[in-house]
């Protein structure tokens, strides 16, 4: 069973750089098919939620960034191959990224107490980082913008990259952020000034 | 668990056997017959023989032995629920201490059965509750368990010592509360492979707060927060743990602090071995190697659910001692294998992820020279995905590891020739279980079926009770597993074999075969009439999306009034559809000596 992705904005989506067949959509998350989860069950762990437990797809494993979705192949079956569907659904197909060195970095805010650590893997996109870095640590960021970068936040978040320089986090694209990005640090606005913007 | 042999204990052609009770039970005072007091020396020696098989041929002696042998026997084996009613197994035997009850056939666990189905425990544990209020120990595969069972349990068994469950669902957190609660003597709780529902009950909090007797506690599979405190605590308190399973939701920091605690242990789940996301300030690392270190008699290592290839290190201090390995979880390299496993020389149990390629598998091979049992999971476990692994990791292990037993290997392309040499060079091969992911897919080098393979295995390997095909299959191969397999009792088959002939084969050949489950093969209605001789004397045949009608299943219904012939559609039909249709979808049947269940669903007909 497929359907139209429901969390991808409409135009992100058409400029989106794909390698599947002009006209196929990515996959539903959970099939309706899929009869044997039953509703009184727990929720899925975090890394299965894109995992199809019926092997409806090939491209319901990947999460980040591109939909790797090779040519149409032919439709899976039906508990094949065996392998239960808890052991399935644990993994993703891993890339092989030999210069993205390890996901989980430190964060530290200004003024907190407690550090705490992210996994980048896990989003796809700034937007959705300084979201999750929002919610985390409960301040606002504001919108990013490359002349005035984080005009008016009281908080800014930067990152110490490769060269132990610390950079405003926005300014290169994600793919080559996630790269180089060893630890973050959410700063105060009033001290980020240095970094160039006002 | 080993799949022993299972005989039928009373001959189906309808014994006049009469089950009396207790010895002396007719009520006279006299002085005792030759029979009682046989019947009193034969309970005095029969305590000791424990081996189902022993007891089942004792029983047929005649009714004096039969009697005593039901007085004595202390471990009741069920290996298919629905082949007898809890009420006759407790008019039977009287005296049960430990149950074991298998339910739905294993094709479940890949949803090829319709939930719901059955394989219900509330039956037995309602009879047993009343009947056997000494239970100490149950054990259960692929039952349906719900919460009022696991309570009813609690509450009845005031001896219960022991709750193994694997690959089971229906219940929740709120079921292990009770359990923990008021199973004031529990040494072992496993849960393997269930399906355990988050009642958002922090079920760890429920045992007893003084000393508990646990041996062992394993909830691996138990994907529920807990509260890592009261868990603390709990093996704080438990001098007797040996055995400690943790789920992945626990941090290799909370690991740490629960192994300087239990350096006692012998069987280990390391949970995540990975960070949860909050680090204090002070930023410690906790320095697991050296827990390792203090856990001097660790000899069984799994979980690395989430691991951290920077915290492989640590676990170097036990590798030696290890004999059985589980990085069945662990996503890991090559090279990040070859680390670890250059220290294991023990090692008889691995289980491994094909994410470290045929070369991981050429290092295993290079160093464990005592595996017994090898799994080999896919990472990507998908038709066409890539495969890291082939007939080069499978040669290279049948050339290190000689002494192989046992062997589950997932890849996308292999060769006759290296099977071949495997049946050779590991004759001791009791389970061979070859997964060519790719259906249909011959061999890779010469482009022909996999049948000589598959038919060296059968050939070389004496001891083999246990064969899962796959690949391209023509009809031969199933000549082969039918002239050679003598001893086989269990056989898996998907997508193989040409024609009937191919399961005529086996039915004809295979006198020991207790276990068949067959999807998508083209056999039809003359191949299953074919095994009439011999499915008394199985525990299950299944067969899903063959060739078979419904009047070819009515027929053997009718010729084997014992058997319980269930057909039903699979959930990816749809139920209303087809009424006219005669093609069967699938076929599941059994022997039994109550007749046809009562519990069926409405999806399940039985003929």
């Amino acid at each position: 069973m497929e359907s139209t992705d429901t969390y991808e904005t409409d135009h992100l989506k058409a400029t989106e750089l794909r390698l599947g067949l002009p006209g196929t959509v990515e996959p539903q998350k959970q099939s309706p098919a899929t009869a044997s989860i039953k509703s009184n069950k727990r929720a899925l762990p975090e890394c299965a939620k894109d995992c199809s437990s019926n092997n409806n797809s090939c491209a319901s494993d990947v999460k980040d960034g591109d939909c790797a979705c090779a040519p149409p192949t032919k439709a899976q079956i039906e508990g094949w191959p065996p392998v239960r569907s808890y052991r399935k659904n644990c993994f993703q197909p891993k890339k092989n990224e030999p210069d993205v060195t390890g996901m989980y970095v430190k964060v530290s805010m200004d003024g907190a107490p407690y550090l705490r650590k992210i996994d980048l893997k896990v989003y796809k996109s700034y937007p959705e980082l300084l979201k999750a870095l929002e919610n985390r640590f409960r301040f606002t960021i504001g919108e990013y913008s490359e002349k005035e970068c984080y005009n008016g936040s009281e908080y800014v978040p930067t990152y110490e990259d490769k060269d132990s320089d610390w950079m405003l986090v926005g300014d290169v694209p994600w793919d080559m952020f996630t790269s180089s990005c060893k630890r973050l640090r959410i700063m105060k606005g009033s001290e980020a000034r240095g970094l160039g913007c006002v | 668990m080993s799949e022993d042999e299972e005989k039928p204990s009373v001959d189906l052609a309808d014994r006049n056997v009469r089950i009396g009770g207790a010895p002396g039970s007719g009520g006279e005072f006299q002085s005792p017959f030759p029979d009682q007091v046989l019947e009193n020396v034969l309970e005095n020696v029969l305590i000791f023989l424990t081996s189902r098989q022993d007891r089942n041929s004792v029983s047929l002696v005649c009714k004096s032995w039969y009697r005593a042998e039901s007085m004595t026997r202390r471990e009741l084996f069920i290996g298919n629920c629905y082949a007898v009613s809890p009420r006759r197994a407790i008019e039977r035997f009287r005296r049960i201490r430990s149950l074991v009850l298998k339910g739905k056939p294993r094709f479940a666990d890949f949803n090829l059965m319709p939930p719901d189905w059955g394989a219900h425990f509330a039956p037995w544990v309602t009879a047993t509750a009343a009947a056997y209020p000494w239970l100490e120990k149950i054990y259960l595969k692929r039952m349906s368990i719900t919460d009022i069972d696991l309570a009813l349990l609690a509450q009845s068994f005031p001896n219960f010592k022991e709750l193994v469950l694997v690959c089971c669902d229906g219940f929740g957190t709120s079921g292990l509360a009770v359990l923990a609660s008021k199973c004031r003597h529990l040494r072992v709780l496993d849960l393997i492979e269930d399906e355990v529902a988050d009642d958002e009950v922090d079920w760890i909090s429920c045992f007893p707060e003084n000393e508990t007797r646990l041996e062992s506690l394993i909830f691996d599979c138990v994907d529920c927060a807990i509260n890592f405190e009261l868990l603390e605590k709990l093996v704080a308190r438990s001098p007797f743990l040996k055995k400690l399973r943790l789920n992945r939701l626990v941090s290799i920091g909370q690991l740490y602090h629960l192994m300087i605690r239990a350096p006692q242990l012998t069987h280990l789940g390391t949970g995540s071995f990975s960070h949860t996301d909050i680090v204090a300030q002070t930023d410690q690392e906790p320095d697991i190697a050296s827990a390792f270190s203090a856990c001097k008699s660790l000899v069984c290592l799994s979980g690395f659910r989430e691991i951290i290839a920077d915290y492989i290190p640590a676990i170097y201090p036990v590798c030696a001692n290890l004999t059985s390995l589980n990085f069945s979880y662990a996503n890991i390299t090559a090279e990040q294998l070859k680390s670890v496993i250059c220290h294991c020389h023990k090692l008889q149990t691995f289980w491994v992820l094909d994410s470290v390629h045929d070369e991981g598998l050429e290092a295993v091979a290079a160093t464990c020279k005592d595996l017994r049992e090898l799994r080999v999971f896919p990472v990507d476990a998908r038709e066409d995905s890539e495969g890291p692994v082939s007939e080069v990791g499978l040669l290279a292990i049948s050339e290190g590891c000689r002494k192989l037993q046992s062997i589950l290997y997932f890849c996308q392309r292999m060769t006759n020739n290296a099977v071949i040499a495997m049946s050779r060079n590991c004759p001791d091969l009791v389970v061979f279980r070859l997964c060519i992911m790719g259906r249909h897919r011959p061999d890779h080098v010469t482009g022909e079926p996999m049948d000589e393979g598959f038919g060296a295995i059968v050939k070389n390997c004496k001891k083999l009770t246990r064969l899962a095909i796959s690949g391209l299959l023509s009809d031969r191969a199933f000549w082969y597993i039918g002239h050679f397999g003598k001893l086989i009792r269990t056989l898996s088959v998907a997508f193989a074999g040409n024609s009937d002939m191919g399961l005529k084969y086996v039915l004809e050949g295979c006198p020991k075969l207790q276990k068949l489950e067959i999807r998508d093969s083209p056999f039809g209605d003359s191949a299953l009439r074919s095994g009439l001789h011999h499915y008394y004397n199985m525990r299950f045949l299944w067969m899903s999306s063959c060739r078979l009608s419904r009047q070819g299943c009515q027929e053997i219904a009718w010729r084997l009034p014992r058997l319980v012939v269930e057909i039903m559609r699979g959930h990816t039909r749809d139920r209303e559809e087809d009424e006219m249709d005669d093609s069967v979808e699938i076929l599941y049947m059994y022997r039994s000596l109550d007749g046809p269940r009562d519990d069926a669903p409405t999806f399940v007909s039985i003929l």
